[in-house]
């Protein structure tokens, strides 16, 4: 191999006492993908922010940080400012607030090529155009005068990767470039950035905790724990057969079983059906406009039986949203009913109250879904007000004391406000305050998809735990098919606001039968599937020299 | 994920990039801004509560021989036409501007709030409707309306406190609804619902302790805002009546004295300005202290 395009000699950071990189080592080729995995705070983006000199204000660094032989962290602020985006270029993971509202996307990629060249406002925008058509983003469809409210979560990442590849960097660092979007976009996005690497020859550093994302795209891949580099080598060597403990642990997170089927009994009266629901939404036309009609939810029925789980997934923006909105009694549906253990729930407000218990949920965001001015013990009983005689405060305390004990949180904890635990644990605490009033089904809305693996695989057994002692059921709505067969019994799959297919899990991921449905298995990154393939491309490889 | 709720910008959110610049000057600066504040308003308020008791010297008299005297050790900032003790006058005034201000804004506030989050919550007709009638109120200039109503109802403190009042409503109706409607789009508000609870309830519990901060940047911006519009209206005899001293009132005496003793312009004037400089200093400091992305940085892991 010729010399390493990014070369990482010897690497610490310190922040006050603590030490937040020790001693790491690290070589990028041109043309190579390195993945850079660990739990979250194994310092996996410390790494990537230091090579650009990102650190947090009175951080120490030592070591040195060759790119293209030349030493970054010996440079000054004024000539990293001149490095970052020219020869370095950078992609996060939040799409929504890399882009400037108030630009237009063709303005906000000149912005950068204009603060390293000396070009005319045209010629920016000229370079900028070519950057967006490399992006997949064609000027038929996409001016340079769109602004990023006008795209969708990918068409801004896009946006935001041809700002990165503009002037053409020597480097790419990517953090968690795929997160905050859904299976299939994070499918194009991934192919995106292998084109680019493969076809400009430059090195790209992706940070994730996803192994599956690092399976599909990187060459080689380094295995972070608390700051140290745990493993290092070639991605089907270090993931295949991992030696290290914690990366063992990782797999091991990553490779979700599939569940075995449970016999049900489909004669009983369901814990919860929804017929024929239709939701539309009026769009545009505010007062004397003629409004058009969005139909968002479409004839859709489901049902959810005792003693089972039950899936829901679709690409975003297909309706699952509006229909869990009508399933939770939120918003009334224009046509179709729900029913709740036999009983129509849109009656009385008395007897909505009854029903309403049989059903809580647990949203994604583990950040949105607390007040945060409200302590631990009124957010997890705030769900009593649905009991027709609410607890004494005593008894309150003791409920709420023993839940959080069951969901793996300490009694004393009810004293603490939501802002004081981490994202596992607020999900923790959102899943005792759904089971609080020992509902018959909770609905995890995206609850796993803003965890890293480690506590994705802690939560799921959380949950089966829960399942097991309390005899809960869950719907489970999810873009993240991998999820979603290791939790479910029976899914249903939605696109475009109708239900296209439905089914035992392990049936409808052996033999798929609608395209949307093949689609959203192929887009969703697979450890076993991934090593497997490339297993088999070095087999070819070997056959062939 | 929203749940497909209506796009709302969202500025309570969380900072998503790691708030790593320490804005220690700043922080500094927000301090004494709102100390300074405070101390003005706290300063105002207690010579507001005890005028109407005690004063240096009594107001009722009126002495034709020590009428316009200069600032001097007896009278600290001297007489006016009729003799009476200038700061004496002041404090009474205190009393008169700030008692109306604060009657006006509260009615503004106990009327406005609700209506703001009973827009908020119910959305649709009733919204529309409320913030049409809002713009009906806001597109006359403040002091006009207050005129046009103490024109038809009298002049005189109650009347005043009523002008202010109606034109403050529209004010923290909207501030209300806006922001509450960011507030609802929230997923802890979707958890309230799940747990049965009614717009009303939820709207208290939840909506409103969370704008409290920007609620009381509010009252402390209108509160300054409401003794501007009484001075005002007492300057064109439309406020408090005489004998009762009124911070307008006094300029209004002394705007044709201003060469004979310009001091009493001044003074007043200078109170005038400190009451109003005051609040908007606390204002400005509490804004910046309950500003949610200044406050709890570095908490979130």
């Amino acid at each position: 191999m010729s010399s390493p395009l990014l070369q990482i000699d010897n690497l610490s950071v310190r922040l006050g006492a603590r030490t937040l990189l020790h001693d790491l080592s690290l070589s990028l080729g041109p043309g190579r993908i390195l993945g850079l995995v660990g739990e979250s705070g194994s310092g996996k983006s410390m790494t990537a922010l230091s090579v650009p000199g990102l650190l947090p204000e009175g951080a120490l660094r030592t070591g040195r940080v060759l790119l293209d032989g030349r030493d970054l962290a010996a440079l000054d602020e004024r000539a990293l400012t001149a490095v970052r985006g020219r020869d370095v270029g950078m992609i996060f993971q939040e799409p929504m607030t890399a882009l400037n509202p108030l630009l237009g996307i063709g303005e906000q990629v000149a912005e950068a090529v204009r603060l390293h060249r000396r070009v005319s406002r045209r010629d920016a925008l000229g370079v900028a155009r070519a950057a967006l058509d490399r992006v997949g983003l064609p000027a038929a469809r996409f001016g340079l005068d769109r602004h990023p409210h006008e795209l969708s979560g990918g068409q801004r990442q896009r946006v935001a990767i041809a700002m990165a590849i503009a002037l053409r960097p020597r480097l790419l660092i990517a953090d968690e470039p795929t997160t905050a979007l859904d299976v299939t976009t994070q499918a194009q996005i991934l192919d995106l950035l292998r084109e680019l690497v493969r076809e400009e020859g430059c090195g790209l550093l992706l940070v994730t905790h996803d192994l599956a994302v690092v399976a599909e795209l990187a060459d080689e891949v380094a295995v972070l724990q608390s700051g140290r580099l745990v493993e290092q080598g070639a991605v089907a060597a270090v993931l295949g057969a991992p030696q290290a403990a914690c990366t063992q642990a990782l797999v091991r997170d990553s490779s979700i079983r599939v569940r075995p089927p449970r016999p049900q009994d489909a004669v009983a009266t369901p814990l919860l059906e929804a017929r024929g629901i239709v939701r539309e939404y009026r769009q545009g036309g505010a007062w004397f406009g003629r409004a058009q009609r969005l139909r968002a939810v479409d004839e859709a029925s489901l049902s959810v039986h005792v003693g089972e789980n039950v899936g829901l997934v679709g690409e975003s923006g297909c309706g699952k949203s509006t229909l869990l909105r009508a399933l939770l009694g939120l918003e009334a549906p224009q046509a179709g009913e729900v029913w709740v253990r036999g009983e129509r729930f849109a009656g009385t407000a008395r007897q909505q109250q009854r029903l309403r218990r049989q059903i809580q949920i647990v949203f994604q965001d583990p950040y949105g879904s607390f007040d945060p001015r409200w302590r631990v013990e009124q957010l997890v009983s705030e769900p009593f007000h649905l009991l027709e005689r609410p607890p004494t405060p005593t008894e309150r305390r003791a409920r709420v004391e023993a839940m959080l004990a069951r969901v793996g949180l300490a009694p004393a904890d009810a004293d603490r406000h939501a802002h004081e635990f981490s994202g596992g644990q607020r999900q923790r605490i959102a899943i005792a305050r759904a089971l609080i009033t020992e509902p018959a089904i909770v609905v995890l809305d995206e609850a796993l998809s803003a965890l890293d693996v480690t506590i994705r695989g802690q939560i799921l057994a959380l949950l089966a735990q829960l399942s097991d002692d309390l005899g809960v059921c869950y719907l489970f709505v999810s873009h993240d098919m991998s999820v979603v067969r290791a939790i479910t019994d029976r899914v249903y799959v939605m696109a475009q606001g109708r239900l296209v297919e439905s089914g035992p899990t392990a049936e409808v991921f052996a033999a798929p039968r609608h395209a949307v449905t093949r689609a959203l298995i192929d887009a969703t990154p697979d450890l076993a599937r991934a090593l497997a393939q490339r297993a088999q491309e070095s087999a070819t490889a070997t056959t062939l020299a | 994920m929203a749940f497909g709720a209506p796009c709302q910008a969202d500025s309570m959110s969380a900072p998503l990039l790691p708030l790593t610049t320490a804005a220690a000057p700043g922080r500094r600066r927000i301090g004494v801004a709102l100390a300074l504040g405070a101390a003005i308003t706290a300063l105002f308020i207690v010579v507001a509560l005890v005028a109407p008791f005690w004063t240096p010297w009594d107001t009722g008299v009126i002495s034709v021989q020590g009428r316009l005297r200069p600032p001097g050790l007896q009278h600290w900032l001297g007489t006016d036409a009729l003799g009476r003790d200038l700061l004496s006058m002041l404090m009474k005034g205190a009393t008169a501007s700030i008692g109306v201000a604060c009657v006006a804004v509260l009615v503004g506030a106990g009327v406005g709030v609700p209506l703001g989050l009973w827009g908020a919550a119910r959305g649709g007709w009733v919204d529309e409707l409320l913030m049409r009638a809002n713009d009906v109120i806001f597109a006359f200039p403040a002091l006009l309306l207050a005129i046009l109503m103490t024109t038809f109802l009298g002049p005189g403190a109650v009347n005043a406190m009523l002008a202010i009042g109606i034109f403050n409503i529209p004010v923290f109706a909207r501030v209300v609804r806006g922001s509450a409607l960011g507030l609802w789009t929230r997923d802890f508000v979707l958890a309230a619902h799940v747990a049965g609870k009614g717009q009303a309830r939820i709207s208290y519990e939840h909506v409103l302790p969370n704008l409290a901060g920007l609620l009381w940047v509010q009252l402390s911006i209108q509160l300054s805002l409401g003794i501007v519009a009484e001075t005002g209206l007492s300057y064109i005899g439309l406020g408090t009546q005489p004998p009762r001293p009124s911070w307008g009132r006094m300029l209004a005496d002394a705007q044709t004295l201003t060469v004979l003793a310009p001091t009493l312009a001044v003074f007043t004037g200078i109170a005038v300005v400190l009451a109003v400089l005051g609040l908007h200093l606390l204002g400005d400091g509490l804004r910046d202290r309950l500003d949610p992305r200044l406050q709890g940085a570095g908490v979130r892991p």
